[in-house]
C-alpha cells in the first residue's frame, strides 16, 4: 500500500515536470530544433480546412516536380495557430487569402479592393516574411440565407438585414465573436445586432444543417463551398465592402524565398482560379472524396507541372 | 512565456468567473451535463447489468458489444449525431451515454457476478424469492464494483463533456474551443485545470461513497488478510 502511494506520488511529480518543461514552448508546433530551411528543405503548412489542404499540396507537390526536397503539414489550425509555426520557423510557407491575412497583420487596416487589399499587405507584411503574386482565384467569408428567409424579408445584401424583424443568429467558427467580418462588423458597419451560434466546423455540414432547420437564420460559409449551391442558398451582397477581397497568396519565410521557389509559386498562382477552388472543393467534400494530394496532383497535371 | 503563469492569471482575474460566460456559469453547465449523462447511462447500464449478472443470460452478447461502443471516436460522433438530432444538447449527451454506459455495466454485472454463489444459493435455500435475492443479498454486495463503475464513469464523462463546445453548448470545453483559434492558450490551460480539477474532486468523493456502501463484511474480507479469505470462501 505504501510503495503504491509513493510509486503514485512519483508519478505525479514526474508529470507535473514533463509539463512544466513543455509549458514554455508552444504547444501546438511539433518540436524545436526544426532546421526546415537550412537543409534547402521546404516545408508547407496548411489551414485546418479541405481547400487550403489542397493547396498546400499544390504548392508542395508543384515545387516537388520543380526538384526542391518538400515536406507537407497540413491542417496546422486556425490563422493564429499557423502563423505562429511560421514565426517559430516549423513550417516556411502556407497558402494565404490577402483580406483575411492583412486584418490578422493590420486589424485598422481599411483596404477593400483585391489591388488596394494587396498593396497594404506587402507593407503589413512583417520583415522576416513576404507575400508572393495573388491568384486570381478567391474564396471569401461569406453570409448565407435559404432561399425561403431572402423571399420572406426581401433580403439579397447585408444592408438588407436592418429590415429583418426577428432575432438574427449567425452560424460560425467561434473566433468570429472577435473579427472584424463577424458579430463586430455586422454591428458597426451594418447597424445589425446578431448573436454568435459557435459552430466549430468552419462552415460545414454542421452549420449548413443549423441553417436549413433554422437554428440560424445566417451562416458564414466559404464563398468556394460547393454547398451553397447544393442547398440553393443565397449568399448576400457586401456593398460596403465588410468583407475583403481574399485573394489566394504564399505568405513565405524570406529565408525560403529563393528566386527558384518564388517563380515555381508564381507560375502556380497565374493559373489558379476561383472556378478551379470549387471544383476541388466539390471533389473533397462531394461522394468522390478524394484526398487532398490527388486533387492537387490531378491539378498540376492538367495545368503542365507536374514533373 | 509560461502558460501556466498566464493560466493562473486568467483563474483568479475575478471578471473571469462572473457573467453569463463565466467560470461558474460553465461549471455549472458542464456539472450539469455530466450528472444527466450518469444518470441516463445509469438507468439503462445498471439494472442491465444486474439482470445480466444475475440470470448469467445475455453476457456473451451485450458485454462485448457495450466494450465496442467504447471505441467510438466521440467527438465524431458528436458531429455525426448533430447532423441528425441538430446542434442542442442531446447530440452530445447520446455520444456520452455511449461512453458512460460500458463502465457502469461492466461494474454491475461483475459485481452480481462475483457474489459468492455460496451465498446466493443459502439465501435460496432460506427461501427468498430471486427479487429478494437479488435485491438483499447481491445488490449489497455487488454496491463496491457498481460504485466503481460509476466512478469511472464519472471521470470518462467530466473529461469529455468538453466536446460538446465543438456546438453552440456551454460547459468548460467552452473555454478551450474559444481560446484554441485565437492561441490565448493561458485561458485554454486554465479551462483544463478546470476540468481536471473537477474530475478529480468528482472522483474523490466518489471513492468516499464507494467506501461507504460497501458492507462491514465485505471490508473486512477485501481488507482482511489472505488465509481469512481463504477461509471464508473455502468450499
Amino acid at each position: 500500500m505504501h510503495a503504491r502511494r509513493i510509486l503514485a506520488a512519483a508519478g505525479i511529480a514526474a508529470s507535473a515536470v514533463v509539463l512544466a518543461a513543455c509549458a514554455s514552448a508552444n504547444p501546438l508546433s511539433p518540436g524545436d530544433g526544426d532546421t526546415s530551411t537550412a537543409g534547402g528543405r521546404i516545408v508547407v503548412g496548411s489551414a485546418a480546412f479541405p481547400e487550403a489542404e489542397i493547396l498546400a499540396y499544390i504548392y508542395a507537390d508543384g515545387l516537388k516536380a520543380a526538384g526542391f526536397d518538400v515536406d507537407v503539414k497540413p491542417s496546422i489550425g486556425a490563422r493564429d495557430a499557423y502563423i505562429g509555426a511560421l514565426e517559430d520557423g516549423s513550417i516556411d510557407v502556407v497558402p494565404e487569402y490577402t483580406g483575411n491575412l492583412l486584418q490578422y497583420f493590420d486589424a485598422n487596416a481599411t483596404a477593400q479592393s483585391p489591388d488596394d487589399v494587396l498593396a497594404a499587405l506587402k507593407t503589413a507584411v512583417p520583415s522576416g516574411f513576404e507575400v508572393l503574386d495573388p491568384a486570381e482565384a478567391q474564396d471569401a467569408d461569406s453570409y448565407n440565407v435559404t432561399k425561403a428567409f431572402s423571399e420572406q424579408y426581401g433580403v439579397t445584401s447585408l444592408a438588407d438585414l436592418v429590415k429583418v424583424t426577428v432575432p438574427l443568429s449567425v452560424g460560425a467558427n467561434p473566433e468570429f465573436a472577435d473579427r472584424p467580418y463577424g458579430i463586430p462588423g455586422l454591428k458597426s458597419v451594418y447597424g445589425v445586432d446578431a448573436t454568435l451560434v459557435p459552430i466549430n466546423d468552419g462552415g460545414g455540414p454542421n452549420t449548413l444543417a443549423a441553417l436549413l432547420d433554422g437554428t440560424v437564420q445566417l451562416a458564414d460559409i466559404y464563398s468556394t463551398t460547393p454547398s451553397i449551391a447544393e442547398n440553393d442558398l443565397v449568399t448576400l451582397d457586401d456593398p460596403e465592402h465588410m468583407i475583403l477581397a481574399q485573394n489566394v497568396i504564399p505568405l513565405i519565410a524570406s529565408a525560403a524565398a529563393s528566386d527558384e521557389v518564388v517563380s515555381t509559386l508564381n507560375a502556380i498562382q497565374a493559373k489558379l482560379t476561383t472556378e478551379d477552388l470549387i471544383a476541388m472543393n466539390e471533389r473533397s467534400s462531394g461522394d468522390e472524396k478524394a484526398s487532398s494530394q490527388t486533387i492537387a496532383d490531378d491539378w498540376l497535371a492538367q495545368h503542365g507541372f507536374a514533373g | 512565456m509560461n502558460w501556466f503563469g498566464d493560466a493562473a492569471a486568467w483563474l483568479v482575474d475575478p471578471a473571469h468567473w462572473a457573467g453569463s460566460g463565466g467560470i461558474g456559469v460553465r461549471l455549472g453547465e458542464h456539472l450539469g451535463y455530466a450528472l444527466l449523462t450518469l444518470l441516463v447511462a445509469g438507468a439503462i447500464a445498471v439494472p442491465a447489468g444486474l439482470a445480466i449478472g444475475h440470470t448469467g443470460r445475455g453476457r456473451a452478447f451485450v458485454i462485448p458489444f457495450a466494450g465496442a461502443l467504447r471505441a467510438l471516436p466521440t467527438l465524431g460522433l458528436v458531429t455525426l449525431l448533430a447532423l441528425a438530432v441538430g446542434i442542442g444538447l442531446l447530440g452530445p449527451l447520446i455520444a456520452l451515454v455511449i461512453l458512460a454506459i460500458p463502465p457502469l455495466l461492466a461494474g454491475a454485472y461483475a459485481g452480481v457476478e462475483a457474489v459468492d454463489p455460496l451465498a446466493v444459493d443459502a439465501a435460496r435455500a432460506s427461501g427468498m424469492t430471486e427479487w429478494q435475492v437479488l435485491v438483499r443479498v447481491e445488490v449489497p454486495l455487488a454496491l463496491p464494483l457498481i460504485a466503481g463503475g460509476l466512478r469511472s464513469a464519472c471521470l470518462q464523462v467530466i473529461a469529455t463533456w468538453t466536446v460538446a463546445a465543438w456546438l453552440p453548448l456551454g460547459g468548460l470545453g467552452r473555454f478551450l474551443f474559444d481560446a484554441i483559434p485565437i492561441r490565448d492558450y493561458g485561458r485554454m490551460l486554465a479551462g483544463s485545470i478546470l476540468v481536471i480539477v473537477l474530475a478529480l474532486i468528482a472522483d474523490g468523493l466518489l471513492a468516499l461513497l464507494q467506501r461507504a456502501v460497501t458492507p462491514t463484511g465485505v471490508r473486512a474480507i477485501t481488507e482482511g488478510s489472505g488465509t481469512r479469505r481463504a477461509l471464508l470462501t473455502a468450499p
